[in-house]
C-alpha cells in the first residue's frame, strides 16, 4: 500500500491498473518540481543574463564563469552539495525545495543563454531606428526590443521545460517521491520492477510528448514579428 | 576531526578513472548509434526509417535515469520471462543506459546536419554516378560532420555529466566514491566542492579536445578558401 492505494498482484494488467493512481500521485509532484525548478531557472536565469551584459568586466567576467561552471558541472552533485551543505550553514529546507532549487541553478545557466540570444537577435537597426524616432532607451527596450525577443525566447524555454521534467527524477536520491521513486518503492515491496518502471517510461513519453506538443503550437501561434506588451 | 582535503585524492581520483573510462566509452558508442540512428531516420527503407524513429524518440523522450533503472532492474525481469539471463552488471546497464541515451539526441544532430548538406551536391553527385554509398561517404558526411562538431562537443559534455547517475547503481565512479567518505567522514563542504572542481576542470578538458577535433575534421574547408 502506498498514498493509501492498495495494489492487486494476481495479474500483471490488474497490478498496471491498481498502481496506476499511485505513480499519477507522483506525476503530479514531478510536475510541480519542474514548475516550481522552472520558475527559479526563469528568474535567475534573467539575473545572470544581465550580470554577463554588465558593461563592467568586473561583473560580466565572474557571471560568465559562475554561469560556466554550473553548467558543467552534474545536476546530482550540485543537488548532494545543497542537500547537505547548505545546512551545516543553518539554511535547512525541506528535500522538495531543495530539490527544485538544484533544478532552478542548473537550468539558469541554460536560460540566461536563452535571454541573452533572443535580445541580441533582435537587429540594431531597430535599436537604431527607436533612437532616430527619439525614444528614451527603456522605451526601446520595452516596447521595441522585448516585444520582438519574445517569439525567440518563448519556445526555447519550453524546450528547456521538457528537459527539465526529464531530470526530475534525479532529486529521488534525496527522498523527493516523484513519479520514478514511487515506482522504485512499488518495485522493492512487490519485487515486480517491470511493470511499474515500464508504466514510468510510458508516463514519462506520453508527458514530454504532450509537452513538446505545446512548444511546438505556442511556437507557431506567437506572431513572428512580435508580441506587443500592451 | 576531520581528515585534511589531499587524504580524499587518492579515492577520488580512482572514481575519476572510472568516470573518465565510463565518459570516453559511452560518447564512442553514442557517436555509433548517432550515426546509425541519423542516417537511418533518412533511409529509403520504411523499417529501417521506423526503427531508427522509434529508438530516437523512446530515448529522448523518456528520463535517463528511468532507463538506466529500467535496464538495470527491470530487463532481468524480462530475461527470467524469457528464460535468458539478461542480468546486467552494473558497469554494462550504465554504459549502455549512457550511449543509448547520447546516441538519441545525436541521431537528431547528424540527421540535421546531412540535411543541411545542399541538394546540389546530391545531384552533382548522381550526375557523376555515384552510388548512394559513395555519395553518403564521399560527399555527404565530409561536409556535414564539421556541422555536427559544436553539437557534439555540447551532447560530449552532457554525457559526462550524466555519468554521475550511475553511481545510483552502485557503479564506483567519482560520485559514488564521494558519497561513500562522506557516508564516512560527513565532511559535506570539502568533499562535494572538491568533486564540482573536479567534474568542471574534466569538463574543460572535454571541451578543449572537441575543440581540437572540431578544428580537424573542418581542416579542408580552410586549404581550399
Amino acid at each position: 500500500m502506498l498514498f493509501g492505494f492498495e495494489w492487486d498482484t494476481n495479474t500483471p494488467l490488474d497490478f498496471a491498473i491498481s498502481i496506476l493512481p499511485i505513480l499519477l500521485t507522483g506525476m503530479v509532484v514531478t510536475i510541480q518540481a519542474t514548475l516550481l525548478g522552472f520558475a527559479i531557472a526563469l528568474v535567475l536565469g534573467l539575473v545572470f543574463a544581465v550580470l554577463k551584459s554588465a558593461p563592467s568586466r568586473f561583473i560580466a567576467w565572474p557571471a560568465k564563469l559562475v554561469t560556466e561552471f554550473i553548467r558543467d558541472t552534474p545536476l546530482l552533485v550540485q543537488l548532494f552539495f545543497l542537500y547537505y551543505v547548505l545546512p551545516e550553514y543553518g539554511i535547512v529546507l525541506p528535500a522538495f525545495m531543495t530539490g527544485a532549487l538544484a533544478l532552478g541553478i542548473q537550468y539558469s545557466a541554460y536560460t540566461s543563454e536563452v535571454y541573452r540570444a533572443g535580445l541580441e537577435a533582435v537587429p540594431r537597426s531597430q535599436r537604431e531606428a527607436a533612437r532616430a524616432l527619439n525614444l528614451s532607451s527603456a522605451r526601446t527596450f520595452s516596447h521595441i526590443v522585448v516585444p520582438q525577443a519574445i517569439p525567440r525566447i518563448v519556445p526555447a524555454m519550453g524546450n528547456y521545460v521538457v528537459s527539465m521534467m526529464k531530470d526530475v527524477p534525479v532529486l529521488s536520491v534525496v527522498t523527493v517521491l516523484e513519479m520514478l521513486n514511487v515506482a522504485r518503492i512499488i518495485g522493492d515491496r512487490t519485487f515486480d520492477y517491470l511493470i511499474p518502471l515500464s508504466m514510468v517510461g510510458g508516463l514519462y513519453l506520453i508527458m514530454t510528448l504532450f509537452a513538446s506538443g505545446l512548444v511546438r503550437l505556442l511556437d507557431t501561434k506567437l506572431p513572428k514579428q512580435g508580441v506587443p506588451l500592451k | 576531526m576531520t581528515p585534511h582535503w589531499t587524504e580524499y585524492l587518492p579515492a577520488l581520483m580512482q572514481g575519476a578513472w572510472v568516470t573518465i573510462q565510463l565518459a570516453v566509452f559511452s560518447t564512442l558508442l553514442g557517436a555509433v548509434l548517432a550515426f546509425a540512428a541519423g542516417i537511418g531516420k533518412l533511409s529509403p527503407n520504411a523499417a529501417l526509417r521506423a526503427l531508427s524513429v522509434t529508438y530516437i524518440e523512446v530515448f529522448r523522450g523518456t528520463s535517463l535515469l528511468v532507463q538506466l533503472f529500467w535496464l538495470y532492474f527491470a530487463l532481468p525481469l524480462v530475461g527470467k520471462a524469457i528464460g535468458i539471463d539478461l542480468r546486467l552488471p552494473p558497469v554494462v546497464a550504465g554504459v549502455m543506459a549512457l550511449s543509448l541515451n547520447i546516441g538519441a539526441y545525436g541521431a537528431e544532430v547528424v540527421r540535421g546536419a546531412i540535411q543541411a548538406v545542399h541538394t546540389g551536391q546530391h545531384e552533382a553527385a548522381r550526375a557523376l554516378n555515384f552510388t548512394p554509398r559513395q555519395t553518403l561517404t564521399g560527399v555527404t558526411l565530409p561536409q556535414a560532420i564539421p556541422e555536427m562538431m559544436p553539437s557534439f562537443g555540447n551532447l560530449a559534455v552532457q554525457n559526462l555529466k550524466d555519468t554521475a547517475l550511475v553511481s545510483l547503481i552502485s557503479l564506483g565512479d567519482l560520485s559514488f566514491r564521494a558519497e561513500q567518505i562522506r557516508n564516512f567522514t560527513q565532511d559535506s563542504t570539502t568533499i562535494y566542492s572538491m568533486l564540482l572542481l573536479m567534474y568542471f576542470g574534466m569538463a574543460l578538458v572535454l571541451v578543449a579536445v572537441m575543440r581540437l577535433m572540431e578544428h580537424r575534421v573542418g581542416r579542408w574547408r580552410r586549404v581550399r578558401s
